[in-house]
């Protein structure tokens, strides 16, 4: 899923001036499984910017509202009346859902109340880990499941590097180091021969090149 | 100069397993607390979430004291551990949004514990009373807000 987490108020605060009346918009789907921008966030962060715009001394007049998924045509008309009643939308959602919601109403200011992170998963209660960069072409097959893009703090692909430890990695002490789980995976599922083919320089075409990547599929398109 | 005659009104959620049945017995020992305090029954301090805390704040409650069970000592096994981490959260976003956040306090108490919950009572609304009026209560807000969901 992806991972977000809120802005502060001090910067919702610089962000929201001059809008006396405001949707704070939650979104029912990521978000809200990372405890980040759901019905619940949308109470908290709704509170916490009447409370602190008032002793500003510029109360906001705040409407709060969740919907099923804010990245999605269909699910974004439920919010149709509630932005149309409001002078600005701070969204909840992921940097897709905000967008998404600023496409579909051209003439509404809309703002990100959430920093969106990264794709990963919840590793235990209120721990959050990224576990893969959206790369565009998946290699996960070469390294027993683990991300060395996202997972080695040097990305390597033919790694170790020269500081890896059983137990961490030499960037970031307090993580795993993401070869040693190459290593043993790999090991546990009999391919460690895997590990000594040496792999080629990524094509980092399908990744950060030339603007937002489109994917067409012509077999869905009417 | 905050006037000797300021009357913080304070919120208390007690646990019905300790704070509750102390506050109880501090009325059958005849133990005398501010009447500032209104006592709140909860089931468990772990039942409190954030927005309870901010919504009583913000609704113009001078300071809030959720009280649970000693640390161990919980009936249902951590929810006070949980509610002192929200808490500590709630604190934070207080400083955040520009309020005192002596205004929140968390404290432990067992069943038995009648005067030393009075005595936190009473230094509570020492706190609030010396930080004066919530400012919230005050000043106008935009208007009523709406939920739609
Ligand atoms: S190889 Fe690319 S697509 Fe696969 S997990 Fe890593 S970043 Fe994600
Ligand atoms: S110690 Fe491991 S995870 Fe860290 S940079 Fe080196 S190979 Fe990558």
């Amino acid at each position: 899923m992806i991972v977000a987490q809120r802005k502060t108020v001090p910067e919702l605060m610089e962000i929201l001036q001059g809008h006396p009346r405001l949707l704070v918009l939650g979104c029912g789907t990521c978000v809200t499984v990372c405890l980040a921008g759901g019905e619940r966030e949308v109470s908290i962060i709704a509170s916490a910017i009447r409370m602190a715009s008032r002793l500003r001394g510029q109360p906001i007049q705040v409407e709060e509202l969740t919907i099923e998924r804010q990245c999605d045509n269909v699910f974004l008309e439920q919010a149709a009346e509630a932005i149309e009643r409001n002078s600005a939308v701070l969204s909840l959602g992921c940097g897709a859902g905000v967008q998404a919601l600023a496409e579909r109403y051209a003439q509404k200011p809309v703002y990100a109340g959430l920093d969106t992170a990264f794709l990963g998963i919840l590793e235990e209660r209120g721990i959050w880990t990224e576990k893969c960069s959206s790369c565009g072409a998946c290699v996960l097959h070469d390294f027993g499941g683990v991300c060395p893009i996202t997972r080695c703090a040097k990305h390597l692909l033919n790694g170790p590097c020269g500081g890896s430890r059983p137990d961490r990695c030499e960037v970031r002490p307090d993580r795993e180091c993401a070869w040693q789980l190459i290593y043993q995976r790999l090991k546990d599922i009999g391919q460690l021969d895997r590990i000594k083919k040496i792999a080629p320089p990524k094509d980092w075409s399908t990744s950060l090149d030339g603007g937002c990547r489109t994917i067409i599929r012509e077999d869905h398109r009417i | 100069m905050i006037s000797e005659a300021f009357q913080p009104k304070i919120l208390a959620f007690c646990c019905h397993y300790c704070a509750y049945a102390s506050a109880d017995l501090m009325g059958s020992m005849r133990i005398q607390y501010p009447p500032n305090v209104r006592i709140i029954r909860t089931p468990c301090t772990g039942r409190l979430e954030v927005n309870f805390f901010l919504k009583a704040l913000e609704d113009g409650a001078d300071g809030v004291l959720v009280a649970g069970c000693m640390e161990g000592g919980c009936h249902f096994i951590n929810g006070n551990l949980c509610a002192k981490r929200r808490v500590n959260h709630v604190r934070e976003m207080l400083a955040e949004i520009g309020l005192e956040k002596e205004r929140l306090r968390m404290v432990n108490v067992s069943a038995a514990m009648a005067r030393p919950l009075a005595d936190l009572i009473i230094d509570m609304v020492e706190t609030v009373r010396r930080l004066g009026p919530n400012p919230l209560r005050t000043s106008t807000p935009a208007s009523e807000s709406e939920t739609h969901s």
